[in-house]
């Protein structure tokens, strides 16, 4: 008797745009083959809403509300890396204080953002919620915080070239210590629940591992570039602002698989505490936005702005033709340039792993499709 | 050797013992009748309370409130949700086969109360049908379940209800057969197939006598009934809502009734296999083992409140590498003990023995089978230098 073949055929699923998932608005076309990952054609633009295009018709003031509605989850460091460049651009001085207050709502914005991330990674692996409803909680108590700041608890529009819009009011300070204080007790906590967990360990161990070489040559940044060995960071590595003054460590993974990104980011929300702490201890009295006039107008030229956001290095090219609205306004979104791995990353993995690998990634599609 | 019943007998078998003296034993229509409506009207009040329990005791996992609204803290939730889903429109697909699409959540629901004939609920023998033949019986109509899921799945002509479709077969497949070899430890000490005789023979709870055959088949039940960590039927963040994508208003409720029915259903016949059933103190017999329906079914919610998901080849891996491993050798272990181990008062040793035996495997399996690789640290840049 002859033996029968099976012949199996691949087909194709569109995994969004509405997909529980995918982040927002993210589409890809998935060839399987079974279960298994064949192809992967990321699709994307669904959210797109010419902000670079909008910001030419606009002062240097006005851009920055724009600049909130790119990474909605971390709209702070878009705020600081887009007046940074501004600032650079039109040679502000800024003065202490508001540095320091930059960082500190920097850092938390990253702590904020390190959570969604994490949160909605063990989400992803079928945690049904649990931990995600964990990490709400310590992201409600900076979005107090920031609500003490400037009134707004999702797109802040706080930073302004030469400083930030308002000084913290006297709450602010408590509210901000007992935070620093409490968090690495929380961090334990996540740790003991997720960590160890022998199914996330399964699940995430050696799952979606990018190689070194790979990570540099798709110019990827952030914890997603750090998980895989690759020590760089801007605050250290390119100092902007006062990091220079703070001692903090840089988690870096040996592996790069879906573990070690979620261990970095697990890592940093804990040095993102320390340098709070220190930035607390050291922040000056004084103003807190250098007194400028009401409409910047640098001179003619362009600049290059970029900072360590949450997700990885965020940049502002700005052609200014010195008027008071930029000529050219032109974002590097971080975690469009690390998507460009997904395809690397997840052939031959499994439905599962693919959206596990995805959301491992950590992208934001506000950012993405600009 | 007891002479074979005839069919007729074996199905309306009473056994008067646990029954009121009023009750017309000699009249098995009344007594069937009474029977079947007595037994869906506590499964389908049973399915309303699992799914309060389960809402109000997640929330509370999760640090919230759950629930509060429709009626005194929320016990109307599951018929305000009901009257909704009334009220919905309908929707088939267009390329959907629609006599399957419309058969698939009844295929579905109707087994999941099926069970109740053979399990004693309110007390000694006090039942529709004392099968002699229960524990077939059960096997028989719980493995009918994935039939539902499966045409749901196909006549739906969605590829994530296809995708979940196969995943069902693959996995209600492969985790039937160590569910039954735990059983098997469970029968071979009771000495009978009929549940109720099954609840007799429990002077010390299977639980403790066979915890390796408890565990076991409480995994095997989470994975039948599609429970977390193997709720790979409708992984949300996966498949969407997997088989019943495509479903919406009153076929969307059945669907529901029909996974809150198997879990009913599967805590109703863990704590009947392996708590002791009806048995207990003081309290009615119902009520016990309502009692340790929730006991189980708080396990249930408990992993699922906690633990993720494990990935296809994971959940195939651990039911034919360990759990159907450790069910036959606990079914030869407790066959050994069965024909050597003197009955009688003496049995209290078996416990501490089996634990010990359980533990023991459980731990030689965890060292040998894996589903994953080393664990690496993840350093900082300080710790590297030192």
């Amino acid at each position: 008797m002859e033996a029968t073949e099976t012949r199996t055929e691949p087909f194709v699923i569109n995994l969004g745009p509405h997909h529980p998932s995918t982040h927002g608005v993210f589409r890809m076309r998935v060839t399987f083959d079974g279960e298994v990952v064949v192809d992967v054609e990321p699709m994307f633009g669904y959210l797109h809403r010419g902000i670079e295009k909008l910001a030419e018709g606009r002062t240097y003031t006005q851009i920055i509300p724009l600049t909130d509605r790119l990474d909605y989850l971390a709209s702070m460091t878009n705020n600081w890396g887009y007046v940074m460049a501004v600032e650079k651009l039109a040679g502000v001085p800024v003065p202490e204080r508001a540095e320091y207050l930059r960082v500190i709502v920097g850092e938390m914005m990253r702590i904020s953002s390190h959570l969604l991330a994490t949160g909605f990674l063990i989400n992803e692996l079928g945690a049904f919620f649990t931990p995600l409803m964990y990490m709400y909680r310590e992201r409600e108590k900076i979005l107090d915080l920031f609500d003490m700041l400037c009134g707004q608890r999702l797109t802040y529009n706080y930073m302004r070239v030469g400083g930030v819009s308002h000084d913290p009011p006297p709450e602010f300070w408590p509210a901000v210590k007992r935070f620093v204080r409490e968090m690495p007790g929380y961090i334990d906590e996540y740790e003991g629940l997720v960590t160890t967990n022998e199914i996330v360990l399964a699940r995430t161990k050696d799952v979606g591992v990018l190689s070194k070489e790979l990570a540099i040559n798709a110019s990827a940044s952030g914890p997603f570039l750090r998980a895989t060995g690759v020590d760089w960071d801007l605050r250290r590595d390119d100092t902007y602002s006062i990091y220079d003054r703070f001692k903090f460590d840089i988690p870096v993974g040996t592996n790069g698989d879906v573990f070690d990104r979620y261990m970095c980011r697990i890592q940093e929300m804990r040095q993102c505490c320390r340098i709070i702490e220190q930035a607390l201890q050291q922040i000056p009295r004084g103003e807190f936005r250098a007194r400028l006039p009401h409409l910047v107008r640098p001179p003619a030229g362009e600049v290059y702005g970029h900072i360590e956001a949450p997700r990885g290095e965020l940049g502002f090219y700005l052609v200014s033709d010195n008027s008071i609205a930029p000529y050219r306004f032109h974002v590097r979104p971080s975690t469009m340039i690390n998507l460009t791995t997904l395809r690397d990353l997840t052939i031959g993995w499994k439905l599962a792993d693919l959206i596990v690998i995805f959301g491992s990634i950590d992208v934001v599609l506000g950012e993405i499709d600009r | 050797m007891a002479p074979i019943q005839s069919a007729e007998q074996t199905v309306l078998a009473i056994r008067p013992e646990g029954l009121p003296a009023f009750w017309p034993a000699d009249n098995p229509w009344l007594h069937a009748l009474v029977f079947i409506v007595a037994s869906i009207a506590f499964a389908l009040v049973m399915v309303i309370v699992f799914i309060y329990v389960e809402r109000r005791g997640v929330a509370r996992f999760q640090l919230r409130l759950g629930p509060n609204r429709a009626g005194p803290e929320g016990v109307l939730q599951a018929v305000a949700d009901l009257i909704k889903l009334l009220l919905k429109e309908d929707i088939v697909p267009r390329l959907a086969d629609k006599v399957v699409h419309l058969l698939a959540p009844i295929v579905a629901t109707v087994p999941a109360f099926m069970v109740f004939a053979v399990v004693p609920l309110w007390g000694d023998g006090a039942m529709l049908a004392d099968l002699n033949a229960g524990v077939l019986y059960f096997i028989a109509i719980s493995s009918f379940g994935v039939v539902g899921v499966f045409m749901a799945g196909w006549a739906s002509s969605n590829k994530y209800s296809l995708i979940s479709a196969m995943r069902g077969v693959a996995q209600m497949v492969s985790y039937e057969i160590p569910l039954v070899m735990a059983l098997l430890g469970v029968v071979v000490f009771a000495g009978t197939l009929s549940l109720n005789g099954i609840v007799d023979a429990q002077s010390i709870p299977f639980a403790l006598l066979q915890p390796l055959a408890a565990v076991i088949y409480f995994l095997a039940m989470s994975a039948e009934i599609n429970r977390t960590p193997f709720d790979l039927l409708e992984a949300e963040s996966e498949i969407i809502a997997g088989y019943h994508t495509e479903y919406s208003g009153m076929k969307f409720a059945l669907f529901y009734v029909a996974e809150y029915g198997h879990a009913v259903a599967g805590a109703a016949i863990f704590a009947t296999f392996f708590l002791g059933g009806w048995k207990g103190p003081v309290l009615p017999p119902v009520l016990w083992l309502v009692i340790k329906m929730l006991v189980v079914f708080f396990v249930g919610f408990w992993a699922r409140a906690t633990l993720p998901r494990l990935r296809v080849d994971q959940v195939m891996g651990l039911g034919w590498k360990a759990l159907l491993p450790l069910a036959v050798i606990n079914v030869l272990i407790a066959a050994v003990e069965v024909l050597f181990w003197p009955s009688g008062t003496t049995q209290w040793l078996l416990v501490p023995i089996n634990i010990a035996i359980g533990a023991l495997l459980v731990f030689l399996w965890s060292r040998t089978v894996s589903l994953r690789g080393g664990r690496v640290e993840v350093r900082t840049r300080a710790e590297v230098k030192a």
